[in-house]
């Protein structure tokens, strides 16, 4: 179930270090260089949809990012 | 009273060195990306924070009892601005100097998400200034100073920092640098 | 670089469609391009003309096809910085810097319009070095352009990219912006310097008159830069829905092609003659028969890696993986498992960037794949279409 808030990856800055995908296993693995790749394959790898039980960790996920690179946006899908 | 303060004051400030050499080593740990022993990453960027804080605590207990210490002659004048001080001015003044790059650090850690990640980690770069002014100011100040026990304390401290430093700068030290070689042409 | 080594001989009321961009004849200058087109009062359009824009159903000519009234609406009450977007990054292309060399007035008549329409607070026209002297002249040689300011676009794949070109006018450099953080940067409207020459006779003529070329899912005329295996490289201005082979057969091109690229090098080989020349921003690079689709992929593949800003992690990584292994299928590596493993890396790849760099590119890849399918298994197998010829 989608809450309609996606988790934005801002390419730009990230650098794989990999918290994310540490707080929100459900939704995230990584890619081969470290990147965080949406499990999903069908959803928007730039913007994954979180279910709202995934908010809080998605919340210190952002918060903790090393680089500042995540927000919450809402789906633009 | 004196006595108790004085010690408490050099107590605080042992304490306050010990954790921001923890706070750096595990700093540059979380900088490779990688987790220890079964500890997640975002956990050890937690425990780096929370240990840099625990520091600016025990440096403030430092600073804040050596100020109502009638010994030590601080004034608030000598906590914000170095080399004023009465007591070995050369080496106190490192003790504020290390006390403003702290605060700098510290402040701009927990603002970050206001400032931008450039301001951010211009100041953060400063850790690696910080902790060898402020154990210069440790062994140059400190009455303890040359007392064997904690000259041994900082030695293995340096060593570990070093070494941490060395690590910091070798070609495989962050966790995806091998699977990123070659392909990053 | 294309702009120059290209020669691009502009043909005027070619068969396919009548010569609306260019009727003022060659490196036209304002009395002429007046003298042909007629006056322009661009303060008496109004917001109403973006329903205009509607009805005319043109759609953007840099590529995207997105449809021109909608951006426009987007920016009805924010004023914003609009650009004429001359940066034509792909190699392939030199449409725009035809039109801005032989019809530059139709140009800046475009972005007057949309200035005045969407009440701009400022007017750029961004184009590569090549073009800016002759642009500056048009611009001294008439009175009401005085608002227009020239900007210099860097000579990368990626000038071009809306978010980049908000970028270069922030003073920061050529590369996009993840889409947040341009959502930040003032309100930027960069439109095509086909579209908005295209916008310029829609605010003369009409929408009706527009639509009077072309068909009703692709009205109007449209640019298309024909190169690759060709006698001379050429711009054509052909009508909408026309067809590759049309455009071809027009261009002096007859039997011996292999395949087409359509769209440049984010585009898609195709092999039938009646397939559109979009989507796209009009690019036909012909390969010749007797060459071989793999080796030219993996070429701009190799390319498109290289033009990569390296800013996002996928793309950086990702790319160069996908042109090494588009690269050992082009040199013959008998790996079975080659064409899972591009498809798998372009699966990884695509849509994990802050522009739509890695997305292209992977098209580019998969198209390849699915057009030369013959020759892939030939590759596997060890031999090539080029032993032959
Ligand atoms: S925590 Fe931040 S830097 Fe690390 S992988 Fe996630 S988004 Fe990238
Ligand atoms: S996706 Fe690639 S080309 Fe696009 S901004 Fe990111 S690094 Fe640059």
């Amino acid at each position: 179930m989608s809450s309609g808030t996606v988790l934005h990856i801002d390419w730009t800055r990230c650098d794989g270090r990999g918290l994310c995908t540490e707080l929100l296993p459900h939704r995230l693995g990584r890619d081969p260089w470290g990147y965080p790749l949406a499990l999903d394959a069908d959803s928007d790898p730039t913007n994954v949809p979180l279910a709202a039980a995934d908010l809080d960790a998605a919340r210190d996920a952002i918060r903790l990012c090393p680089m500042l690179a995540l927000r919450l946006a809402h789906s633009t899908r | 009273m004196d006595e108790v303060l004085w010690a408490a004051g050099r107590a605080g400030g042992f304490v306050a060195l010990a954790l921001f050499t923890c706070t750096v080593l595990l700093g540059i740990l979380n900088r490779s990306g990688r987790p220890v022993a079964g500890v997640p990453r975002f956990s050890l960027t937690l425990i780096h924070r929370n240990v840099s804080l625990l520091a600016l605590v025990f440096l403030a207990l430092h600073v804040g009892t050596l100020l109502l210490d009638p010994f030590a002659k601080l004034t608030l004048t000598d906590v914000v601005v170095p080399f004023l001080g009465h007591y070995r001015p050369f080496w106190q003044g490192l003790g504020t100097v290390a006390l403003d790059l702290a605060i700098a650090v510290v402040l701009t850690s927990l603002l970050r998400h206001r400032l931008g990640y450039r301001a951010f980690r211009l100041v953060h770069w400063l850790s690696y200034a910080l902790w060898p002014v402020a154990v210069a100011h440790g062994i140059g100040n400190g009455t303890d100073g040359f007392n064997g026990w904690f000259l041994g304390a900082t030695v293995v401290a340096v060593v570990l920092v070093l070494a941490a430093v060395a690590w910091r700068l070798s070609a495989g030290f962050v966790e995806s640098a091998r699977l990123r070689q070659g392909s990053a042409s | 670089m294309s702009q120059a080594t290209m020669t691009s001989a502009v043909h005027p009321g070619s068969v396919l469609g009548p010569n609306r961009l260019f009727a003022a004849g060659q490196h036209a200058g304002h009395a002429g391009h007046v003298a042909a087109y007629g006056p322009l009062r661009v303060d008496a359009l109004g917001t109403v003309f973006i329903e205009r824009l509607q009805e005319s159903g043109l759609a953007g000519r840099g590529g995207a096809g997105f449809a021109t009234w909608r951006k426009f609406a987007a920016h009805g009450r924010d004023r914003p910085v609009v650009v004429a977007n001359g940066a034509e990054g792909e190699p392939l292309s030199c449409k725009d810097a035809t039109l801005l060399a032989h019809a530059p007035h139709l140009v800046i008549d475009g972005l007057l319009v949309a200035g005045a329409v969407l009440s701009a607070k400022r007017l750029v026209l961004y184009a590569g070095a090549g073009s800016l002297p002759a642009l500056a002249s048009a611009l001294a040689d008439r009175p009401d352009a005085g608002a227009v300011r020239l900007v210099e676009a860097p000579d990368t794949f990626l000038a071009g990219e809306t978010s980049a070109v908000a970028n270069v006018l922030a003073g920061g450099p050529p590369i996009p912006l993840d889409r947040v953080t341009a959502s930040r940067t003032r309100p930027t409207l960069v439109q095509n310097v086909e579209t908005l020459a295209q916008v310029a006779l829609i605010a003369r003529y009409g929408p009706a008159w527009f639509r009077s070329a072309g068909t009703a899912s692709d009205p109007g005329t449209r640019l298309v830069t024909v190169s690759g295996d060709v006698p001379s490289s050429q711009v054509l201005e052909v009508a909408g829905g026309a067809a590759v082979g049309d455009v071809l057969h027009v261009a002096g091109v007859g039997s011996g092609v292999s395949a087409v690229l359509v769209g440049g090098y984010h585009g898609q080989w195709v092999r039938s003659a009646s397939a559109p020349v979009t989507p796209g921003a009009g690019v036909l690079m012909v390969l010749g028969s007797g060459r071989c689709g793999l080796v030219a992929t993996a070429q701009i593949t190799a390319y498109l890696a290289a033009q990569s800003a390296r800013q996002c992690g996928p793309c950086r990584f990702g790319l160069p993986a996908l042109a090494d292994a588009m690269g050992r299928l082009a040199d013959r590596d008998p790996d079975p498992g080659l064409p899972a493993e591009l498809a798998s890396l372009g699966a990884l790849v695509s849509g994990r960037g802050a522009c739509h760099h890695p997305d292209g590119t992977v098209r580019l890849v998969a198209s390849a794949l699915d057009a030369f399918g013959a020759e892939t298994l030939r590759h596997l197998a060890g031999t090539c279409v080029e032993d032959e010829s």
